[in-house]
């Protein structure tokens, strides 16, 4: 994950706390979205940006989660999003978030 | 899930960016407290 | 009358193995692990592996990319892949450190006395060499471990083996001008001087006839006091020998070259030049940015070529494919940045405009990236992406139906071939295959699509892109 996310990322968990943050990725593959997770969760994997040994333990959906997807009206997903939730593989990329986000996903 | 919370949007280039997924959270009640892009091409 | 048409288009490669270390990614990542650098080092391509790689040779043109074989790429034997194929080449590393020099006005480049005299007596048997000023690469010969002394200096490696050279800083303090910075803008304009004398001699123009070179590479150059100032075109030029011409380069990110294009065919059309060159050089940043990816997966690092291209637009010669003005595609402020969003602006807005749908165009390039670059590392495949919602927006239209999808990525779009240097592979690495599809081939119609992550720059959230109809010229069977 880009540095100045990470350093972004720990400011507003200091300010908000755990229990306000909640973090939407957007990536199109299932890797790049466990990596992304995985830094959210329990720290920077490659150990370059401020998440380093941090985690923050943040809960962390993918966009095309099926929960992100009810809670977002229709016009505004058929703009936003549209025919990604046909391009992208949104059942791969959620189970790749929650699996990376609770400990068992990939590292990298 | 996003009503009422601070959301961080991490989006991708090649995926869902990272404004397209702020317009989402803001239209289901979540307010925007950082959005980004990240591109590895 | 004036309608703009591409005459000839041209690409290069150079294979510059030694020069990754230097790429940005590397240059952060290298220093921090001894272990990491060794494999690095022990994972860099020979030349003949670099000439053999398919996709490479797709670059040059000696294949379509459809006609690509199956992968895995890598670990293709040489059989007939030649390094001058097509319409360019791929230089090897010791002559284009050679060529490094011979563009080097400044005396930034410090050669040892055996790498000088190889690169020279290579570059001197070149079917170009008589363009290049080979004395440089003379004067260049220095004591390249005392240059390597001097603060901020860099090194130049062949491959993995020992100290050849040094770049120098040009001012220790200025951002703008250390040697790493230096290197970038320098090997930028030796590859797109080579791509540019390519295009020139290969075709037989006149160096003298070509008003206007416009650069659409990825370096900015400049000062600490204007650290974009650019026109590396008009040096590009001058290497090239185009005394007539004058140049400027258009920055947007990897969606520069067709802008490039539109304003190349807009002054054509509109008279005020009669000959417009487009040109690009390789991005040095760029190389190795997913070397862990490649090592993690036991492969070569991959990304150890710079691209250069140049293409020549001019007035119609009743031949050569048109560019069509009235076919521009723009991502305007309003439109939206998610990606079918910026599809939509870029390539159904234009063709609904002129009356077209998506079936009437026989090619669509677009970020046609090297998937076998990219997916080690977890970026995916680019091409297929975009591919993939291009045609879903066009089975949404009506254009095609949901089961033509799987058929309208594969004979519509095709793999990925262009290094992963986005100013190359947004659709300008597919213009010398437009050409010939377009002229002796059977497509009527290539739609260029290009997309630049403006948000990167940090002054907006937001992207852009443009696109062009490239049509095949009616003229002589009228």
């Amino acid at each position: 994950m880009d540095l100045d996310s990470q350093e972004q990322l720990l400011q507003l968990s200091e300010t908000h706390g755990r229990d306000d943050l909640v973090v939407v990725i957007g990536a199109p593959d299932p890797e790049s979205a466990a990596v992304t997770a995985e830094t959210i969760a329990k720290g920077d994997p490659s150990y370059a940006g401020a998440l380093a040994g941090v985690q923050l333990g943040l809960e962390v959906r993918h966009v095309l989660d099926d929960e992100i997807r009810q809670e977002v009206p229709d016009d505004v997903w058929e703009a936003q999003i549209g025919v990604m939730a046909d391009v992208l593989d949104g059942a791969a990329l959620t189970e790749a978030v929650a699996k990376a986000s609770q400990g068992d996903g990939a590292s990298g | 899930m996003l009503k009422g919370k601070q959301v961080v949007a991490l989006g991708e280039r090649d995926g869902v960016s990272g404004p397209a997924i702020a317009a989402c959270v803001e239209a289901a009640g979540g307010t925007v407290a950082f959005s980004a892009t990240e591109c590895f091409v | 009358m004036n309608a703009p048409v591409v005459v000839a288009a041209t690409q290069v490669l150079a294979h510059v193995p030694g020069m990754v270390r230097h790429g940005s990614k590397p240059s952060r990542e290298l220093p921090k692990d001894g272990d990491v650098e060794r494999k690095f080092l022990a994972s860099l391509r020979t030349f003949e592996a670099a000439v053999a790689y398919p996709p490479h040779q797709a670059y040059l043109s000696t294949l379509h990319p459809r006609a690509l074989p199956e992968r895995p790429w890598v670990g293709t034997a040489g059989g007939s892949a030649s390094r001058f194929g097509g319409g360019g080449e791929v230089m090897p590393e010791e002559e284009l450190l050679g060529l490094l020099a011979a563009v080097d006005e400044a005396g930034l480049v410090t050669l040892t006395p055996g790498l000088a005299e190889r690169a020279a007596a290579a570059l001197r048997t070149h079917p170009l060499g008589k363009h290049l000023a080979l004395d440089r690469i003379e004067r260049a010969v220095g004591d390249v471990g005392g240059a390597r002394e001097a603060r901020g200096s860099l090194a130049l490696h062949v491959g993995a083996g020992p100290v050849e050279g040094a770049v120098r800083p040009a001012d220790e303090v200025d951002q703008a001008l250390t040697a790493s910075v230096l290197l970038e803008n320098l090997s930028s304009k030796a590859t797109a001087t080579l791509a540019l004398l390519h295009l020139i001699h290969d075709h037989d123009l006149d160096p003298q006839s070509i008003d206007y070179v416009i650069g659409c590479g990825e370096e900015a150059i400049g000062d600490r006091y204007q650290r974009g100032g650019g026109n590396l075109a008009k040096a590009v030029a001058h290497s090239a020998g185009l005394s007539e011409a004058s140049g400027m380069d258009i920055k947007n990110f990897c969606a520069a070259p067709i802008p490039a294009l539109m304003v190349a065919a807009s002054l054509v059309h509109s008279g005020v030049f009669k000959r417009v060159a487009v040109v690009a050089g390789g991005s040095l940043a760029k190389l190795g940015m997913k070397f862990q990816g490649h090592l993690r997966n036991d492969l070569p690092v991959l990304e150890d070529v710079l691209g250069g291209v140049a293409a020549l637009v001019q007035a119609d010669d009743g031949v050569s494919p048109i560019l069509r003005l009235d076919s521009v595609g723009r991502h305007r402020v309003s439109a939206g940045g998610s990606a079918p969003q910026i599809m939509e602006a870029l390539a159904l807005e234009p063709l609904q405009r002129l009356g077209l749908t998506t079936t009437d165009v026989d090619d669509f390039a677009t970020e046609l990236h090297n998937p076998e670059i990219t997916e080690p590392q977890g970026s995916g495949n680019v091409p297929e992406r975009n591919y993939r919602t291009l045609a879903a927006l066009a089975s949404k239209r009506g254009d095609i139906t949901r089961e033509e999808i799987p058929e309208f990525v594969q004979t519509r779009g095709m793999p990925g071939f262009a290094p992963t240097q986005g100013h190359l592979a947004s659709g300008l690495c597919y213009l010398p295959h437009a050409l010939a599809r377009l002229t002796s081939g059977e497509a009527r119609r290539v739609m260029m699509i290009a997309k630049g992550s403006l948000f990167l720059g940090r002054m907006s959230q937001l992207s852009d892109g443009m696109s062009l109809l490239l049509e095949r010229n009616q003229g002589r069977a009228q």
